[in-house]
């Protein structure tokens, strides 16, 4: 066998960048910037706004030579973003809450023709009553519209994945949008450490493809994108688009690893957390995760075997990998930021993991737990209380058939 | 305080005395000294003079804790006629209470005495309104207030937030330089006891 010297990993990284201190608003605007994004269609609101604010700055600074429009409402923004994608433009808009509702025609429309807009979603809570703050309704009402959706736990992940979301849409095998979520206010408005990349290795990493690679709207060479899809054709092209979300996971795979070979941060589809010997876990999303990680922590040190799995990719949902890192846990809690109203269980992602794990013939202990809707915080504390919760089911073999809502103000305690 | 290996400081202000603002800047003091850093407010109705509350995260190593700091080590209180139950509530037994005030420690004292609270290990007073209406003419206490708290407790350098100061007035540099020598004047007129 053949040997090949290695170099120690950090000798083969570019110079690091010194870190800067930067929200989760400006870290999305640093990488549209990087990714040299040509046109930017936003209509402002609460928590996003401020990355269309930096946005326009860059512009008007010059350090953006991007088209920005200014569009009357947010259908119009995913309107104008998909347009400007089928003439094959670098595409990007970014909104909220409400914001996503109102576009919600549209980004059924982004993925069925397949425009690879990007898309940033400052996550909140959905009115009414109207709340501006933190939760993943707005989030949860798009996994079943075919964008590949990609979650944030951190300010730093916010402009990887931002990053990496570019080249897997426009990619010529996926071609499908992509959004990346940033937890309202706790990462849209949160100053922490970043570690952007020189705009060349951003577009090294994610070029701009040469114009035709894929069909856009081009006077010289006419292509119609929109037309009718009867019975005799529908189904096709529904299917098609089922294959290409499948398929895409091939290469987010290949770019969450290609980003850590060059930038020494790799990223996969979940994040394991203390799971290699984990008798108990939580499965969770977004910046949640951080509070989940430290009762991880905090029960380690009391010698609990706690472990936790955050879900980085959500579309296409991860479960093969999931279902291999579950398999050896004596029971499992998936805590949830949004309510499924009526559902089997009212944890949107509760339901994913349960069905993940019952189709491949896994059965757990299991509890579907909710908490932090529209920005109700959630201390450590709270969340040491669920993997208590986890260890008696555990001990009993018993799941909890109901989803328990936590951190809930009643006269029958905070547990409903 | 240095010692510690992680800093949890709550500031308490009124709108537009410039809380959120300095919980950034210390924040991004703290990362340009390669220290890791977290800093967030609490959003509520956003309007002048309603209270504000406002946290920074210091530690040296990556901070995962996102939820509000209910045991600060040390209080920034921007506004002495904020009720002392709030800003005191919760603040540990070992910690320091910054504040922005034309009373004496002594008087301090008993202020929290009267209000059944425990008093804090050490306490540091500044008259920051004073400072900033003549160096800024304009009742912001934020850069005083920092300037006082970097001189109670060295969390990050004076010249590391002076850099930040520069930054985020990088279009103005005249607001810039008022406010550090309204840092620079609370930074030497900061008293600071301990009980």
């Amino acid at each position: 066998m053949a040997v090949v010297e290695e170099k120690p990993r950090e000798e083969q990284l570019p110079t690091r960048k010194k870190k800067i201190a930067a929200t989760g608003s400006d870290a999305a605007a640093y990488a549209v910037r990087d990714a040299d994004v040509d046109v930017v269609a936003v209509y402002p609101i609460t928590p996003q706004a401020p990355i269309a604010e930096n946005i326009a700055q860059m512009i008007a600074d010059g350090e953006l030579d991007a088209e920005l429009i200014h569009v009357e409402s947010e259908h119009s923004a995913m309107s104008a973003a998909v347009a400007a994608a089928a003439t094959g433009a670098r595409s990007f808009t970014a909104t909220s809450s409400q914001g996503l509702e109102l576009m919600h025609e549209i980004l059924y429309i982004a993925s069925s023709l397949r425009q690879p807009v990007v898309m940033a979603l400052a996550t909140r809570a959905l009115s009414a009553p109207i709340n501006i703050w933190n939760d993943y309704a707005d989030a949860m009402g798009m996994r079943d519209t075919s964008w590949i959706m990609i979650f944030s736990e951190n300010v730093q992940e916010v402009y990887d994945n931002l990053v990496q979301a570019f080249r897997i849409a426009e990619h010529p095998d996926v071609l499908l949008p992509v959004v990346v979520t940033l937890d309202g206010y706790i990462l849209s408005h949160t100053t922490e450490a970043l570690e952007p990349l020189d705009r060349e290795e951003v577009l090294s990493f994610a070029p701009k493809r040469p114009r035709g690679y894929r069909p856009v709207l081009d006077p010289d060479h006419p292509v119609t994108i929109g037309v009718l899809g009867a019975p005799n054709w529908y189904q096709e092209v529904k299917v098609q688009q089922a294959l290409a979300m499948r398929e895409s996971r091939r290469v987010i795979e290949e770019t969450g690893k290609e980003f850590g070979k060059r930038y020494g941060r790799e990223y996969g589809f979940i994040e394991p957390y203390y799971m290699d010997d984990a008798e108990v876990a939580i499965v969770t999303l977004g910046a949640t995760s951080s509070l989940v990680k430290a009762a991880v922590n905090r029960l380690r040190e009391q010698g609990v075997k706690a472990g936790m799995v955050k879900i980085r990719v959500f579309r296409p949902f991860p479960a093969e990998e999931l279902a291999k890192v579950l398999e050896n846990v004596n029971a499992l809690g998936v805590l949830d930021r949004a309510v499924s109203f009526g559902g089997a269980l009212e944890g949107p992602l509760a339901m994913e993991v349960l069905s993940t794990l019952a189709v491949r013939g896994i059965t757990k202990p299991f509890i579907s737990f909710i908490h932090g809707l529209g920005g109700r915080d959630i201390f450590v504390k709270d969340v040491v209380e669920m993997y208590q919760k986890l260890l008696e089911a555990a001990k009993s073999g018993k799941s909890v058939t109901r989803t328990l809502f936590y951190g809930v103000k009643s006269r029958k305690g905070h547990i409903i | 305080m240095l010692d510690v290996p992680r800093v949890e400081i709550r500031f308490h202000g009124r709108g537009g005395q410039g809380a959120v603002t300095a919980a950034k800047v210390l924040a991004s003091a703290a990362v340009d000294e390669g220290k890791y850093a977290l800093a967030f407010p609490e959003y509520g109705a956003e309007r002048r003079g309603a209270p504000v509350l406002a946290f920074t995260r210091i530690d040296e190593k990556p901070i995962l804790e996102r939820e509000p700091i209910l045991e600060p080590d040390i209080v920034v209180v921007f506004d002495p006629s904020l009720e002392p139950e709030i800003y005191m509530k919760g603040l540990k037994p070992n910690g320091m209470l910054v504040i922005n005030t034309k009373k004496t420690v002594d008087q301090i004292v008993k202020l929290l005495e009267e209000h059944g609270l425990q008093k804090p290990r050490c306490i540091a007073r500044i008259d920051a309104t004073d400072i900033a209406l003549k160096h800024l003419r304009a009742p912001i206490v934020n850069t005083s207030m920092l300037a006082a708290l970097v001189r109670a407790a060295k969390v990050v350098r004076l010249e590391t937030l002076e850099e930040n100061i520069r930054k985020v007035f990088a279009e103005r540099p005249h607001i810039a330089e008022a406010n550090i020598k309204a840092m620079e004047e609370a930074y030497n007129s900061t008293e600071v006891v301990c009980l």
